[in-house]
């Protein structure tokens, strides 16, 4: 009897990976897709976080397009994995803290490992949605075979969307799928994408400016160099990351920084850290929360309170109450002046 | 059948996601799982996942800020 092949799909949730797997299935081969949660993927919850995002659709764009195809879709936890990648990339980083090349090599090594685990289930191959000259550091004629090589997968990563202008993979050497049928797409322009996603019916797939990942962007980067800096160490916790998504970061001195909520959406999700973090907001007049992270002498609290007030309705008051709430400890309250706009330094902005 | 709970407070999309389905693996047929969730992404999310995976969303109810979806487990 010959044996079924199965494909598994890295799926990010845009509309390369989308397309990949259609044109597989239209050649009758049966797909699953994975996707790699990292913590800096841009899908998901910091929509659900701030108060103007709220009537945006909250939707996972990797869960949508895998119903959009009908297919199988295991979403894999490797934030802990993903350290490494990000620390100590072979291939240095792109224009930001983003290690794309070492990023695209830990999953296409992942996924093979996946397709080790379920050989017996049918899955013999990989495929992706890369295009040649689509991302500026990944995605080029020179590395496509560093990321076939060094994660392992060697002849079965299958590239629908460019393989013609690729050297055949087993998939095609085995007849499994058809060569003729796959397309040699290259470059920038999302043109023939779009051609495509048309011919096939997909609306509203999402197309995100930076890509799929925080580390992408210029401004999340700078917090998460400035994290570093200040903490000494490079170590860095789920919650860190989520928390550079979050509010204005002001670090006055190098031992701590202030996270201060934009609105009360920031607000309310960052109360959820008060039993980890002081946080501190003023009583007298409405304003945001705030926390501190890092090393912050009690000498400081009333420069803080200062910083933290001129961000709420008090900051043209003489005086504005602020209350500090610490860990397993009782709330005080201070009076002070709030600092003018010229008073929060604009270095002190991360 | 069996009854169970997950709780997924404080987690962001995808991770109550990605809890549920782990979750999941380890539970039976007909098993129900409340999911308790403070992120509103995972009244999206949850349900779109139950969906392309063939599981069922019994239903869905907010008390006071938290969210329990939940789900019946089809094998």
């Amino acid at each position: 009897m010959t044996r079924k092949h199965k494909a598994v799909a890295l799926i990010s949730g845009g509309l390369d990976s989308l397309l990949a797997v259609r044109v597989m299935q239209e050649q009758g081969i049966e797909v699953e897709g994975i996707n790699f949660y990292t913590g800096f993927c841009v899908e998901g919850h910091t929509h659900a976080i701030r108060n103007h995002d709220k009537d945006k659709q909250k939707r996972n764009n990797a869960l949508w397009v895998a119903e959009q195809l009908g297919i199988k879709l295991h979403i894999v936890d490797v934030i802990e994995e993903y350290k490494e990648v990000l620390l100590n990339p072979k291939h240095g980083y792109g224009a930001n803290m983003n290690p794309c090349l070492d990023c695209k090599i830990f999953m296409v090594k992942k996924a093979v490992e996946w397709v080790k685990e379920n050989y017996d289930d049918g899955f013999d191959f990989i495929i992706t949605g890369e295009v040649i000259g689509q991302r500026p550091m990944s995605q080029r004629k020179e590395t496509m075979p560093i990321i076939s090589n060094e994660s392992g997968a060697d002849d079965i990563l299958l590239r629908p969307l460019c393989a013609k202008n690729l050297p055949e993979t087993k998939p095609e050497l085995e007849g499994w799928v058809d060569r003729e049928k796959l397309f040699g797409f290259s470059g920038r322009n999302r043109k023939p994408q779009m051609a495509l996603a048309e011919q096939y019916g997909f609306k509203d797939y999402a197309t995100p400016a930076g890509g799929c990942c925080f580390l992408t962007d210029k401004k999340y980067s700078d917090k998460l160099v400035d994290l570093w800096k200040g903490r000494g160490t490079r170590e860095y916790e789920m919650d860190d990351i989520m928390l550079l998504k979050v509010g204005r970061h002001i670090r006055p001195k190098p031992e701590f920084k202030l996270i201060i909520a934009r609105d009360a959406g920031e607000s309310k999700y960052l109360e959820g850290y008060r039993k980890q973090f002081i946080t501190l907001h003023a009583v007298s007049h409405n304003g945001p929360l705030a926390m501190i992270d890092g090393d912050i002498d009690s000498d400081d609290f009333e420069f803080v309170a200062g910083i933290v007030a001129r961000y709420g309705q008090g900051r043209d008051a003489e005086e504005v109450s602020v209350e500090f709430a610490m860990p397993d400890q009782d709330k005080k309250t201070l009076k002070i002046k709030p600092l003018s706009t010229d008073e929060v330094l604009k270095e002190w902005h991360v | 059948m069996s009854h169970h709970e997950l709780d997924a407070r404080r987690m962001l999309c995808p991770m109550p996601v990605i809890k549920t389905q782990n979750k999941i693996k380890e539970l039976q047929d007909g098993d129900i799982l409340d999911v308790i969730c403070t992120d509103p992404g995972a009244l999206s999310d949850i349900p779109a996942w139950a969906r392309i995976n063939g599981h069922e969303i019994v239903g869905h109810r907010e008390v006071d800020d938290e969210l329990i979806i939940t789900v019946r487990v089809v094998i």
